[in-house]
């Protein structure tokens, strides 16, 4: 098992810096830069600006200097936020994203595996076509229409819950985090309702009603373990996907969040900006694939096999 | 169910719990009433500052917070945008209007104490002219004679620059040219004071990764101070004790949102979270004139909408080519239906109502002349006109007026035009580069004087980009114009150079911006005026409306 997990960390290394790689020269390809403006920059405040921030070094040396900040775990300063790290930014807006995330892997998981579970105990049903056309309709539904609707019910009309913020005004967490939600949680009611069915007609159910259980027990002691194994190994990539997907919520409910600065730093030519978020989220994408790996592994001992050596 | 279910259970329950309990505040009172009562002023503000620090930032955000943090010699009535004295008490202006001496007030402070003197203000601009720190408007000093020398790097020593601290309280300047916008400038963020010791308490003044400009280090001198800074979340300011006109500051404090988004913005403003929003969505603008037209606020605005064309390309290169486009444009047309009508047609790049500047008028809506003109380029009906696009950046409202305008010289002149937009990054490249046939592009006036927009079009000017260059048109903007002190011989100078770039159409004029704004009722002493310019001290609440 260490042997397994060690060997997926070392693979992991070289994606990392294949993506720190691609990221660094592929934005300096891009047209444009940090400091183009509307307004004509004269050649003078042009060159002191680069010079501030080593722009005026050869790309290879600026790659080889970036790259042992890197080491030492600086991502630099932001060209777009004068005095500002990327660093800060990205401890700044981490922990707002990661709630958001949390909260809404939350209300997908419950609503999620409610909607599944109903659905499958009585397929081809209205029990079974309701929730599961709502869900679909919640997968097709971006969350730029879902977000505007909910806050035209439930904040303008309704004028239950705030309009936009994040931690300013009481309850203006849940319409986001609902937005954000939804279309997992309608996945994941697909997921289990598959998942379910395929373990309703296995034989250890029937064993257990012809134990006599009552069929509340049979349903959430015996169906649901083995009914959402597909959920729980949905959940890894559907959480690093929560935190680096979430930049259309947080435009729409002003959520001082990652996604917004990962989003804005493209459109600034904010070089340092994309990469230290570009490199955090891809770190963050491939620990949760190496953990749902080492999770699947433990789970399924064949998985294991491959990594240990031939017995003499 | 096993423990660890029935604990799992427990957490949802927590969590779900805790996410209702924090909504149901029940009856609670909107930001904004809460806001009247307390003399707190929400406002939505566009996007999230670069900085603060007035020396290094370039946008209106950070224009709109930094004014209400500092202030310089001058400030502007925001009714009549005549220049009011601030830090300094009174100037005289020598007779030749090339020596401002400039009588500081005795009680202006900084925001610790501390007291402002001339030597803040001539140390403050010698750190915005450094050419190390890289200020995008060093520029804005140019008046000031060897400003332009040091600021390029040309001279080390500020002593020969035209600055002179005389006593504690008295700073003398002089320029170049008798300048008559200088006291405007002298109100724009770039020329205002930074606190010296605190900026070399955190590192070298001309360095832009100094972290002085945040919250809890930054000192200012305005009649508010810093006092919390969430990034993409908001920025508040309290009002400061130490300014020296605090008792004519009404507001408390002042709370500004990024809100990068129109829509939002919009909903924000609805549920009673702003006092003020920085814009309208244009699509709303008809509704809120409707229904709530006490609620919306359009007025005209400092800046052109325009099209440059690149006279180095032909055919463009002909002068009849140019005119005949310009002329081929319904603009009445284009600003009722893809505008909604809240726009005024431009027919020159200045502004009409440029502190009394009345741009010339030379020519209008008129296809059939237009025909003419392109024949006798040699393209009768549009006949062999080379294939060309328009560029625009990518955006609905700028592909709106391209599709227009593709119709336009369809139906009135038979040519086809190809709509190429990029992204704006790409879009300034193509512009920079003159990689372009006929490019979108506005321009916003830094100060109210035609200057502001005609010394644009110098040869070889870095917003020039057109390929435009007229002897005469340079000599009046650069030896002439600055030399005048009387308004109305200045005027008449600059319509004569205006009327020498129309009459030569490097740029097709389209309309006059205008600003828009949703605003409570209980906001007062915010007038519209053509700069969009709010003085932070004469605004205040009502909580009775």
């Amino acid at each position: 098992m260490w042997r397994f997990i060690g060997l997926r960390t070392l693979l992991a290394v070289p994606v990392i810096l294949i993506v720190i790689t691609l990221t660094f020269f592929l934005v300096r390809a891009a047209p444009g830069g940090p400091f183009s403006s509307e307004k004509a920059v004269s050649p003078q405040v042009k060159a002191a600006l680069e010079a501030q921030y080593r722009l005026d070094q050869p790309l290879f040396q600026q790659y080889l200097s970036y790259l042992g900040d890197l080491a030492h775990g600086d991502l630099g300063p932001t060209f777009r936020y004068p005095g500002r790290t990327v660093n800060e930014l990205i401890i700044q807006g981490l922990p707002v994203t990661a709630e958001l995330g949390l909260y809404a892997l939350l209300i997908a998981v419950l609503f999620g595996v409610l909607a599944g579970v109903l659905a499958a105990l009585k397929p081809n049903s209205a029990q079974d076509y309701v929730p599961m056309s709502v869900a679909m309709v919640g997968i097709c539904m971006p969350s730029f229409l879902l977000g505007p609707l909910l806050v035209l019910v439930f904040g303008i009309w309704l004028g239950w819950l705030p309009v936009s913020g994040w931690g300013n005004i009481p309850g203006d967490k849940i319409l986001p985090s609902l937005t954000l939600g939804a279309m997992y949680a309608a996945y994941i009611a697909r997921l289990s309702r598959s998942g379910m069915l395929e373990v309703m007609s296995q034989d250890y159910l029937r064993t257990a009603r012809a134990k006599g259980l009552p069929e509340s027990v049979v349903i959430i002691k015996h169906a649901l373990r083995g009914g959402l194994l597909p959920v729980v190994s949905y959940l890894g990539p559907a959480f690093a996907g929560l935190l680096s997907g979430s930049f259309v919520v947080e435009t729409i409910f002003q959520i001082p969040g990652l996604g917004r600065f990962y989003v804005q730093a493209a459109f600034n030519r904010d070089y340092t900006m994309i990469l230290g978020t570009t490199v955090f989220l891809a770190t963050l994408i491939v620990l949760f694939n190496l953990l749902s790996d080492i999770a699947a592994a433990w789970l399924n001992p064949r998985l294991r096999f491959q990594f240990r050596k031939a017995q003499p | 169910m096993g423990l660890t279910g029935v604990k799992l259970k427990g957490l949802v329950l927590v969590l779900l719990g805790g996410l209702l309990l924090t909504s149901c505040g029940g009856s609670q009172q909107s930001q904004v009433a809460a806001g009247n009562l307390q003399g707190v002023f929400h406002m939505g503000n566009g996007t999230e500052p670069q900085g603060l620090d007035p020396h290094i930032v370039t946008g209106l955000p950070e224009h709109h917070i930094i004014q209400a943090l500092f202030e310089g010699l001058v400030t502007k009535n925001p009714t009549t945008l005549e220049i009011e004295p601030a830090v300094a008490e009174s100037w005289d202006i020598s007779a030749d209007g090339r020596l401002y001496t400039f009588h500081l007030r005795h009680d202006a402070r900084w925001s610790n104490g501390d007291p402002l003197t001339a030597e803040d203000f001539r140390w403050s601009w010698q750190r915005a002219l450094t050419p190390a720190l890289g200020s995008l408007y060093n520029y804005m000093y140019f008046g000031i004679v060897n400003a332009e020398a040091f600021g390029t790097g040309q001279i080390t020593d500020f002593s020969q620059v035209g600055v002179k601290v005389l006593d504690d309280y008295t700073l003398q300047v002089e320029l170049k040219e008798p300048t008559p916008y200088f006291l405007q400038i002298l109100d724009h963020y770039s020329t205002f004071p930074v606190h010296r010791a605190t900026l070399e308490a955190f590192g070298s003044a001309s360095s832009r990764l100094s972290q002085w400009a945040r919250a809890g280090n930054l000192v200012s001198n305005g009649p508010f101070v810093l006092s919390e800074w969430q990034v993409n979340s908001h920025i508040r300011v309290e009002k400061s004790p130490y300014y020296w006109d605090a008792d004519k500051v009404k507001l408390n404090a002042i709370v500004y949102y990024p809100t990068e988004n129109l829509t939002t913005e919009e909903r924000m403003f609805r549920d009673g979270q702003l006092h003020f929003t920085n814009s309208v969505p244009l699509e709303k603008i008809p509704t809120y004139l409707k229904e709530q037209p006490e609620l919306i606020e359009i007025a005209p605005y400092l800046g052109t909408y325009y099209y440059m064309i690149n006279t180095t390309r032909p055919p463009f290169d002909d002068a009849r080519v140019r005119r005949a486009l310009a002329m081929a444009v319904d603009r009445k047309l284009l600003v009722e239906t893809v505008l909604q009508g809240i726009v005024e047609p431009a027919y020159a790049i200045v502004p009409p109502g440029t502190l009394g500047y009345d741009p010339p008028k030379l020519f209008s809506y008129d296809p059939e002349q237009a025909r003419e003109l392109l024949a006798a380029a040699g393209y009768p009906e549009g006949q062999g006109f080379p294939a060309f696009d328009i560029l625009y950046n990518t955006q609905e409202s700028h592909q709106k007026i391209a599709v227009a305008i593709q119709q336009m010289w369809r139906q009135n002149l038979g040519i086809d035009v190809g709509l190429v937009n990029q992204e704006w990054q790409v879009y300034l490249d193509s512009q920079e580069n003159m990689n372009y046939d006929i490019s979108r592009r506005g321009w916003i006036g830094d100060y109210v004087d035609p200057n502001s927009f005609l010394d644009m079009f110098l040869t070889g000017g870095g917003n020039n980009k057109t390929g435009f260059s007229n002897p005469r048109y340079d000599q009046i903007i650069l030896q002439d114009a600055p030399k005048v002190q009387d308004r109305d011989q200045r005027y008449a100078l600059f319509r004569e150079a205006e009327t020498l770039l129309i009459d030569n159409m490097p740029i097709i004029p389209l309309y006059t911006y205008q600003s828009s704004h949703l605003k409570q009722p209980s906001v007062k002493g915010m007038p519209t005026n053509i700069m969009d310019y709010y003085n932070w001290k004469y605004v205040y609440l009502d909580a009775q409306e």
